[in-house]
């Protein structure tokens, strides 16, 4: 009975909770279960909300009792980035600055998880303020990626993505600054959205890097990502930069998968050297298909792609150590060394020392410089340049083609400390991900297979024009669609059983 | 172009930052190779092309100059490190010298 209800889609679980058939406190528990059960080595959480998840479960079949009409994901389990300002329970950003902090105030994206009576299990692992590709970062020790437990699970939102791979949890809410949502999907063989800039809202989410930071769905299938687009999306006036406009039918494009038609366009520049083979390989295969299924593919060149990872380790440096000057140890966080004889800025200055971890130093610092004096024409303002750059690139592709597409990341999941002490190799990790933060287009990862010689999940980016955040969901279900008739089932059922798990392989 | 130690040093100070001499000596050549990367943009960012500071065109919103709630002095202050008669408590802003 457990191991049903936790390797169900989202959209079953509503309809069966719905039906009476289940109960939101039965499947609630046995996603609690399962957490109790598998994360001890996986480590996705660094909260579990146990008794508030278990009365709004109940509220939600008393409601269903009563009559009343429920939303369409009512009574459904989720997990948060421990990005997200959830009252009652710790905001913490993974970061040791922030250890204990409980937020005055729910951000957008909690509030109408609330309202749409979606049950909040607890707060995800993540990087330390989402930098990072890899849960490393995080102050509280990294999460495990469910198919080998000794590599990333990615990052910077590695805690959603396991959660959702681990099964304890069916959907959970990301963001993504230059891959967090993505990269993550596609090391652990799930489902992540980067929506449309500006059609999710940003408030009450941590900031790292205002221009670039946008949260997003994640999930085991198309179907309920899409439909948890749509509870958290839409125009919000308490964020400056929400779209007032309607979201697109991403729901409606997730049921349909149909692609015949659409022009698909391979961006040449995210290929070949320092991609994985099995990556190039289940890539390849997933355009094939794409092809068979009607879609009409051609090569299609970015050429200033190859600039994006400079552009962006320079945009959202000088972004985020604008943004973490906030963390000032005066209204909240930690506070070091306030004897009563240093002053503020001693205080300030021993605070930041002791509670960032290395790489957010090394961020603040990269951006200090790059705005500094001197610098700040050749750097930031060559960068901003360079971004103008990329989102013509974009523009122009987008005249031939419906969708650009590419591997989401070059690698699958590399070895838990392998690149940690080489930021380089830990940022490439992004290369494929990046341009559409910078251009603040809608792009998705979606599973398309195991690389051939390490047997891990391959993920496959498909990027749509602003606003066009359906095309990204028509053509991930459409993959998942074939790929799934192929496999004679969803690829996590081919990831090995968590020792302890209550799922049970068919 | 080599980012020296001491560089790092007065950066971190920019940044209210306290380094430890250990991760100066870390921190700078990690650095320097992030920079020396990062430094292609230079190379072709003319003059002629106009600066991204945002990925869509953005206008100024204004709210309705209403007033509304605010929250709770107390629910602003149950998070901060040291409070005192309904307001933060901060270190002296002054230094020595001063």
């Amino acid at each position: 009975m457990a191991s049903g209800i936790l390797q169900s889609s989202a959209a079953d679980l509503a309809s069966l909770i719905a039906s009476g058939d289940l109960s939101s406190v039965e499947v609630t528990q046995a996603h609690l279960d399962q957490i109790a059960a598998v994360d001890g080595d996986v480590h996705a959480f660094l909260a579990v909300d146990t008794d508030r998840a278990l009365a709004a479960a109940a509220r939600v079949d008393a409601k269903r009792a009563s009559g009343e009409t429920l939303s369409p994901l009512a009574g459904v389990p989720i997990a948060v980035k421990d990005l997200f300002c959830y009252e009652g329970l710790p905001t913490t950003a993974g970061s040791h600055i922030l250890e204990g902090w409980v937020p005055p105030y729910n951000s957008t994206v909690v509030n109408r998880l609330l309202a749409n009576d979606l049950v909040i299990l607890g707060k995800t692992n993540l990087d330390e303020f989402a930098m990072g590709s890899s849960t490393e970062t995080s102050y509280w020790g990294p999460t495990h990626n469910p198919w080998d437990l000794t590599r990333i699970p990615g990052g910077s939102g590695g805690g959603s993505s396991a959660s959702l791979a681990a099964f304890e949890a069916p959907l959970a809410v990301g963001t993504d600054t230059g891959g967090s949502i993505r990269q993550p999907a596609s090391v652990t063989g799930t489902v992540g959205v980067k929506p449309t800039y500006g059609g999710t809202s940003r408030y009450g989410v941590i900031a790292m890097a205002s221009s670039l930071d946008q949260p997003g769905p994640c999930a085991r299938s198309v179907l309920d990502a899409a439909l948890l687009h749509q509870v958290m999306g839409g125009y919000d006036p308490m964020d400056s930069t929400s779209i007032h406009a309607p979201l697109p039918d991403v729901v409606g494009a997730a049921r349909s998968g149909d692609v015949a038609g659409m022009r698909i366009g391979v961006v040449k520049e995210l290929g070949g050297e320092g991609y994985a083979p099995g990556v190039e390989q289940r890539f390849g295969e997933a355009v094939e298909l794409l092809t068979s299924l009607g879609a009409e593919v051609v090569e299609v060149s970015c050429p200033h792609f190859v600039h994006a990872l400079a552009t962006y380790y320079l945009i959202m440096p000088a972004e985020v150590s604008s943004n973490l000057a906030r963390y000032d140890a005066m209204r909240y966080g930690l506070r070091v060394g306030d004897d009563g004889e240093r002053s503020t800025e001693e205080v300030m200055n021993l605070t930041r020392g002791a509670g960032f971890g290395e790489e957010v130093k090394r961020r603040i610092i990269l951006g200090t410089y790059a705005l500094s004096s001197g610098y700040y024409d050749a750097y930031y303002g060559s960068a901003q340049k360079v971004r103008t750059l990329i989102s013509r690139d974009f523009q122009a592709a987008f005249e031939q083609c419906d969708v650009l597409v590419s591997p989401s990341t070059p690698t699958t999941a590399f070895r838990l400390g392998e690149r940690v002490d080489d930021p380089l190799a830990m940022y490439k990790a992004d290369l494929c991900t990046i341009p559409s933060n910078l251009a603040g287009n809608a792009s998705g990862s979606f599973p398309c297979g195991l690389a051939p010689e390490d047997g891990l999940p391959v993920g496959f980016q498909v990027m749509a024009p602003p606003m066009a955040d359906d095309r990204v969901y028509r053509v991930g279900a459409a993959l998942e669609r074939a790929l799934e008739s192929r496999w004679g089932g969803p690829m996590l059922a081919q990831a090995p059983r968590l020792a302890n798990s209550l799922v049970v392989s068919a | 172009m080599a980012l020296t130690t001491s560089e790092v040093a007065r950066l971190a100070q920019l940044a209210r930052i306290d380094l430890s001499p250990a991760e100066l000596a870390h921190l700078a050549p990690q650095l320097d190779v992030i920079l020396e990367s990062v430094a292609s943009v230079a190379s072709i960012a003319t003059a002629d092309i106009p600066p991204t500071s945002h990925a869509l065109p953005l206008t100024n919103v204004f709210r309705d100059d209403v007033s509304g709630p605010s929250f709770p002095a107390a629910a602003m202050l149950a998070g901060a490190p040291a409070s005192e008669d309904d307001r933060f408590r901060v270190p002296r802003i002054l230094g020595e010298e001063a």
